[in-house]
């Protein structure tokens, strides 16, 4: 019962928007520019002991900001990195164990709650009035009044294009998905591609992922007003199952097996012309390796909107680092330092313009930057942080392959998740 | 066996078992009983790149207060092993009453995630087992019959397949059956079909599991069978041989009587293992469309969230007892032959 009230009073706040906060911001900006100010300005880098041992996930851009850490880590450290898609399947059993099995994980505003709801990463803000002299105002992701994670750069999917053959067609770039899926119509009826369209649609968490956006795009709410009970068994879930049932139809029939990774090699095979995947693959797709031709003729669009709505169905991301609770603190120092110089490196940032949004202090945006502050700034929610919103994802991860499959209707694969959550939201205590 | 010695004999296995596989079953039991405490939530004010918003967040105090005081969770009965996601009595009771025919009522029922599971396990099960002994009976008779000097490496690309991890097998298959790779486009030609996917359609991953399933189980009965043939007496060969009995004659009044205890210990082991069939799930990602009971404790256990220990916990129970019903019918045979042959 208090948990039910505390949400409904939440989601009241978060309707009439907190002026509030902005104000409080300012004030302990100012705070921490004094205490900052106040010290010597310690330098990050080059850390000689203690451990360093992060858990990523495994992308481009992940990849070039861990070389830099382990460069601000410097030689003598002991410095290891975990790259791996299932990031998000390790951290709770990895972190939870003590001596933890990592001192550090990069986190995002999906993965962190997890770890929030389960206290396994620390609050940092004695490390960052040590080490943080060169981080913005907005890199720090505060939790009650506590730094937890150091962002360092913004993330969306959006849409890519193939330029040529939109032109080689006629056919506008899309803005909204019913346009999207005209124009991939269009392509393969016209024999250039037998499937056109990509998205990360892997069973599992992808899949999950794309509902979020479709969902939130239609303008759906996970949750009922004022509880943790689930509310996507209704006309707009519905509707954005059918849009993705759609896309699917255009898209490799191997959809069920691909995720963003397999996707990103199916553009650079040439064998897609749309697709909606994370801004972050620029730094795979726009780089010197790879068919050139391919690389030229991409394009980077906002992300559409869909059934009329007027925001973008995608999702925004920061992705910070995060720092166990249970490593010493030696470690939990060690890490934050080599993590955070690389987290303020301008020089990194600027190295590397297209690879993602940096939030970096002194960084000047790329090309590649557009979708991104365009979905920001036509509205589009940040990734629901709500302490329940995984196990939802979860259930949404299972349950629509089904519907996708043609074997059961939207309406029965969207009862099935709600089911599926209250089971697992009741086994964890959260009903 | 004087019993004394034979307790001496065993005691070290047993206490072994005891150990690492009674005292686990007994903690899952018990864990399975049980569900987490209750989250307590307290409002926060949270602020990222994005802005800052009033949400939830799980009050750790509290809920480490509670967790202290119930360190093993809320006990819950068999309430877990009823819900939705194990057995699901209300779920079946309520199809039970809705459905119109027997086919609507199986729909609804193979579509929970238990018997979902349940059903992708004993079709892997039994669509692998029988096809295994057959094969790894002909497999071992064959290299039976080859030159000494062949006999070697012959052997060692028969068993190739069980030395490979299954994880890294199924991969490798996975990647054969894309529909660029060298199986799957080679498909896509034969039938003439551009759409033609092996991973796309829930039968045809099926049948590729299984054919997987097949092709990694055959080395371990085939290994079997040839030990025991090493051991089949040659007199009566000789004897047949010189009444002028046929090679199929031989095989089929012979060899195959003296290998049938161990076609049943096979079958006992493979059964057993199929029961658990996990990895070909995860490497050939297909998820989507199979989950076996295995699979279903591993997504419990590694599913981006809390590890739900009480699910996990259930499943396994069930998973035990699931094999235990699969097998009686093979102990209660082996326990009959064995009391006749006193």
């Amino acid at each position: 019962m208090q948990n039910e009230l505390l949400i409904e009073k939440v989601h009241f706040a978060r309707k009439k928007y907190l002026g509030g906060n902005k104000m409080k911001n300012i004030f302990y900006a100012i705070i921490f520019s004094l205490v900052s100010s106040g010290l010597f300005a310690a330098d990050p880098c080059n850390v000689s002991s203690g451990k360093i041992n992060i858990l990523a996930n495994e992308f481009t851009t992940y990849r070039i900001f861990m070389d830099e850490v382990q460069s601000c880590a410097g030689s003598d450290a002991d410095f290891s990195v975990t790259h791996s898609v299932d990031h998000n399947k390790l951290q709770v059993a990895a972190l939870s164990a003590n001596p933890a099995e990592f001192s550090a994980k990069l986190v995002t505003n999906g993965s962190i709650t997890p770890l929030m709801n389960e206290g396994l990463i620390r609050p940092l803000d004695d490390l960052v009035a040590k080490y943080g002299d060169n981080l913005n105002e907005n890199q720090k992701i505060t939790i009650d009044g506590k730094i937890y994670a150091v962002a360092f750069m913004a993330n969306a999917q959006h849409l890519w294009y193939r330029e040529s053959i939109l032109n080689d067609l006629g056919i506008a770039v899309p803005s909204t998905y019913e346009e999207v899926i005209a124009a991939a119509e269009k392509i393969k009826a016209s024999g250039k591609m037998a499937n056109p369209y990509a998205g990360a649609f892997k069973s599992g968490w992808n899949l999950g992922q794309e509902f979020v956006n479709m969902y939130l795009g239609h303008g759906g709410e996970f949750f009922k007003s004022g509880s943790a009970q689930p509310n996507v068994n209704n006309a707009k879930g519905v509707a954005a199952l059918n849009v993705i049932k759609r896309l699917t139809e255009l898209s490799n029939p191997d959809f069920l097996t691909q995720d963003t990774n397999a996707v990103k090699e199916e553009w650079e095979s040439g064998n897609v012309a749309l697709m909606h995947v994370w801004n972050s693959g620029a730094a795979s797709l726009l780089d010197d390796e790879g068919d050139q031709a391919i690389k030229a003729d991409t394009r980077l669009a906002p992300s559409p909107s869909v059934g009329g709505g007027s925001k973008p169905a995608t999702t925004l991301w920061w992705d910070g680092i995060g720092i166990a609770t249970n490593t010493s603190d030696e470690n939990a120092e060690a890490s934050f330092r080599a993590l955070v110089g690389a987290a303020s490196s301008s020089e990194l940032a600027n190295n590397n313009p297209n690879a993602t949004v940096w939030l970096i202090k002194g960084y000047t945006p790329g090309d590649t930057a557009g979708p991104v502050v365009d979905a920001a700034s036509r509205g589009a929610t940040p990734y629901p942080s709500f302490p329940h919103m995984s196990l939802m994802h979860g259930a949404l991860s299972a349950e629509l392959v089904e519907f996708l499959q043609g074997n059961e209707s939207a309406e029965k694969a969207l009862a099935d998740v709600e089911a599926a959550y209250i089971a697992k939201a009741t086994e964890q205590g959260f009903l | 066996m004087p019993h004394k010695t034979f307790f001496w004999f065993f005691f070290p296995t047993g206490l072994a078992m005891i150990l690492f596989i009674g005292l686990p079953i007994v903690s899952s039991f018990f864990q399975s009983l049980h569900i987490e405490t209750e989250q307590i939530l307290m409002e926060v004010e949270n602020c990222d790149p994005f802005g800052c918003e009033t949400n939830v967040r799980v009050d750790l105090e509290a809920t480490a207060k509670l967790k202290e005081q119930n360190p093993l969770g809320r006990f819950n009965g068999f309430g877990t092993y009823a819900d939705r996601n194990h057995l699901a009595f209300d779920e079946i009771g309520e199809a039970w009453k809705s459905s119109s025919s027997m086919s609507d009522f199986k729909d609804i029922v193979l579509n929970l995630p238990f018997y979902k599971a349940l059903l992708f396990t004993l079709t892997f099960c039994f669509a692998v087992t029988p096809p295994v002994i057959i094969l790894g009976f002909f497999v071992a008779l064959s290299i039976n019959t080859l030159a000494k000097i062949m006999k070697g490496p012959t052997i060692f690309g028969a068993i190739l397949p069980m030395i490979v991890t299954p994880l890294i097998g199924s991969l490798v298959l996975f990647w054969m059956i894309d529909s660029q790779g060298i199986i799957g486009a080679t498909i896509q030609i034969l039938f003439d079909d551009q759409n033609l996917s092996l991973k796309a359609s829930s039968n045809l991953t099926w049948i590729t599991l299984i054919i997987y399933g097949i092709w990694h189980n055959t080395p371990f009965a085939f290994v079997v069978f040839y030990a025991a043939l090493q051991t089949v007496p040659h007199d009566p060969i000789e004897a047949a041989l010189i009444d002028g009995a046929s090679r199929f004659q031989r095989v089929r009044y012979i060899v195959i009587p003296h290998l049938y205890p161990v076609a049943t210990f096979i079958m006992l082991i493979c059964l057993m293992d199929n029961f658990r069939v996990f990895e070909p799930i995860i490497g050939f990602s297909a998820e989507g469309v199979a989950q076996s009971l295995s699979w279903m404790i591993y997504q419990d256990l590694r599913n981006e969230n809390k590890m739900l220990f009480g699910s996990a916990g259930a499943t396994s129970m069930l998973t035990i007892v699931g094999i235990a019903i699969l097998l009686t019918p093979v102990l209660i045979r082996t326990w009959r032959e064995f009391r006749t042959e006193r």
